[in-house]
């Protein structure tokens, strides 16, 4: 069953102010029912920015999204009902307790009563909330109010579920607990959206992946397609003291076989290569002469793709 | 003391309890009774659990007034946690004026002129007679705004706590006049709070006679819905760190600019300038309309220019106040 449940087409937002952002530069996406889809970047390259869309809470500049076959921007009001948020920072509702929250947010989703109390009861269970059902947003850790954004974005049985950095701020067993949650929604089925720029969070947990920068989706593919396409390569990132005299270095690397590309940063010298085999030796050879004082390997791995991808570190 | 407090506490609780269940099947009644919803879905199943697909993209009415009911239920349930705050905010302000305009002044040996009254001497216009409906105004005006702009200005701020009511399906211009309409029984009830206290207060009685309940329902709904607005406004286009200075301002000048505390009639016959200015002022609306309506004895506007432009200002003010919100939610 490849149901469609997300449709991102040709989607564009520019922003007019003083300058001229293009935050969201012609992105095309599709998401199946069931699967876990993650935009990965850095910060600034439209993730946030496609989620508001998605998500009615941004008008686009063109392009249209299409959530459950319904046009978000045409209908932003019953495309909500199939839309569960969890934004990237806590909007709970201050004046509410946790059961409230819950309580009255399937409210606003036209429970009565007597249901909006159960689901209300039952999502306190589901994710270990019961205790502080009655505790208010600001006594609660930032793990504990992601849970509680958790359930309450999932509160009205959405279709599909947005994360907007859902790991941001969190710290490792928070982390890991809505990694956790994550799992057990996808295997009741819901699709689910989320952005990141932790390249663990998205091998792991994502079905399919879209990296972007610069508003723009570089590649597309599960996490293990991206790195095999893609050609999963170790980076060598030497530091030298000297930089000159490095071209006939970088030419000789570049004619190497199975060296991909080398190329002279502003404190030393990238290497990409597919086999790594004997290379690290005479690499160090070769840079002791301009004077190496720090080597760094980094695996194959998403972030190599990503570097790769975007010759910029998704920490820079 | 304390058991008294408690035992108000419980029974204010009770009461607004059998309220919200009133509501409740009030709601429920009218979103089964609209049409293109399944009229009423088998006891144990919850119909609204798994949303129906708009299969033709219009999937009845029901859902929204149900949102917006969640919405009204919301604000509700925060006031009810803030009862005894909002009943002393609302009432502090015309108990004072009351209790030293009306009732130490008159006493003081020397006289006072505001003692005396605005109008003529000896017609039977005291000031209390005149400062009644100016404090219903100032009432109503006073919860709109602090029913609206106050706890609006800190959502839209650094929590962005609209955003989970922004995001239930209903259209945000719904959203956007759940609070209008929330603030506007806020101010009702504390319209009307003022009443008891004109009664009790004043040691001459105030001379209140309501001619038509009609014109007292209309303004008091019209004068509720403007505060509202004006609210909305304040809410959503002030920086909540000068939601202050917006106080002193612009709330402070067009309360006492508003024919609050003088009909707007004297101002015509002493300062005409004035009174043409005061035109732009939609305070002056809602005292005078009330003055129309709970006081007529005391010289008023024509009732039609009163309900005019008490329509005027509140279009023109929810239609900015909306903007504003809408520049807020949507970017």
């Amino acid at each position: 069953m490849n149901l469609l449940i997300v449709e991102i087409e040709n989607l564009t937002k520019v922003y007019e102010s003083k300058q001229r952002v293009v935050a969201v530069d012609g992105i095309d996406l599709e998401l199946k029912q069931g699967e876990i889809f993650g935009l990965l970047g850095p910060n600034g390259a439209g993730k946030t920015t496609t989620i508001s869309i998605a998500t009615t809470r941004t008008l686009p500049t063109s392009g249209t999204v299409r959530i459950a076959d319904i046009d978000v921007v045409k209908h932003p009001a019953y495309a909500r009902r199939h839309i569960g948020v969890v934004p990237q920072f806590n909007t709970l509702d201050r004046s509410l307790t946790v059961y409230e929250n819950l309580y009255f947010h399937c409210r606003y989703f036209g429970f009565n009563h007597g249901h909006a109390k159960a689901r209300s009861l039952e999502l306190l269970k589901q994710f270990t909330l019961s205790e502080r059902k009655d505790a208010t947003p600001a006594q609660l850790s930032g793990g504990l109010a992601q849970r509680v954004q958790i359930a309450r974005a999932i509160a009205h049985r959405p279709t599909v579920l947005f994360l907007d950095e859902p790991s941001a701020g969190l710290d490792p067993q928070s982390r890991m607990a809505m990694w956790s949650a994550v799992e057990e929604l996808h295997k009741e089925g819901i699709t689910v959206l989320l952005t990141t720029h932790y390249m663990e969070e998205a091998d792991s947990l994502c079905d399919r992946l879209a990296i972007m920068d610069y508003g723009r989706v570089l590649a597309l593919g599960s996490p293990e397609k991206l790195k095999a396409v893609l050609g999963a390569r170790t980076i060598f990132n030497l530091k030298l003291k000297s930089q000159e005299g490095l071209e006939p270095l970088v030419a000789t690397l570049k004619a190497r076989p199975g060296v991909t590309s080398a190329e002279i940063m502003a404190d030393g010298l990238r290497v990409i290569a597919s086999s790594s085999d004997g290379l690290l030796s005479e690499l160090v050879q070769a840079a002791a002469g301009h004077g190496l004082r720090d080597l760094n390997i980094t695996e194959p791995s998403l972030e190599t793709v990503f570097i790769q991808l975007t010759g910029r570190d998704l920490r820079e | 003391m304390n058991s008294v407090r408690l035992k108000f506490g419980k029974y204010l609780r009770t009461f607004l309890d059998l309220f919200l269940h009133d509501l409740e099947v009030l709601t429920s009644d009218l979103s089964h009774r609209s049409p293109g919803k399944p009229s009423s879905g088998a006891p144990g199943k919850p119909s609204s659990g798994a949303p129906d697909k708009p299969s033709s993209g219009a999937p009845g009415s029901g859902i929204f007034l149900k949102a917006f009911m969640g919405l009204f239920l919301r604000d509700l349930r925060v006031l009810t946690r803030e009862f005894l705050p909002f009943l002393l905010r609302v009432g502090m302000q015309p108990l004072l004026f009351l209790f030293v305009f009306t009732f130490i002044l008159p006493r003081m040996a020397t006289g006072n002129p505001m003692a005396m009254g605005g109008g003529a001497p000896g017609s039977g216009m005291d000031f209390g007679t005149i400062l009644l409906p100016g404090l219903m105004a100032v009432a109503i005006m006073f919860s709109g705004i602090a029913a609206v702009a106050l706890p609006l200005s800190s959502e839209f701020g650094i929590t962005r706590e609209i955003d989970d009511r922004v995001m239930c399906p209903l259209p945000l211009w719904a959203v956007a006049l759940e609070k209008v309409c929330f603030s506007a029984m806020q101010s009702i009830v504390a319209a009307l709070l003022v009443i008891p206290m004109a009664y009790y207060i004043p040691a001459k009685p105030v001379v209140a006679h309501v001619a038509s309940w009609l014109l007292l329902a209309l303004v008091l709904l019209l004068a509720s819905l403007l505060a509202g607005s004006l609210g909305l406004v304040i809410g959503s286009t002030v920086n909540p760190r000068q939601i202050g200075l917006v106080f002193s301002i612009i709330v402070v000048p067009i309360t006492f600019l508003g024919c609050v505390y003088y009909p707007w009639t004297g101002l015509l016959k002493n300062i005409k300038w004035l009174a043409f200015a005061v035109l732009f002022n939609p305070i002056v609306y809602m005292s005078e309309g009330l003055r129309a309506a709970v006081t007529p004895s005391v010289p008023h506007m024509p009732w039609w220019a009163i309900l005019l432009a008490l329509v005027f200002f509140t279009a023109a003010l929810g239609r900015w106040g909306l903007k504003g919100f809408l520049g807020k939610v949507l970017s």
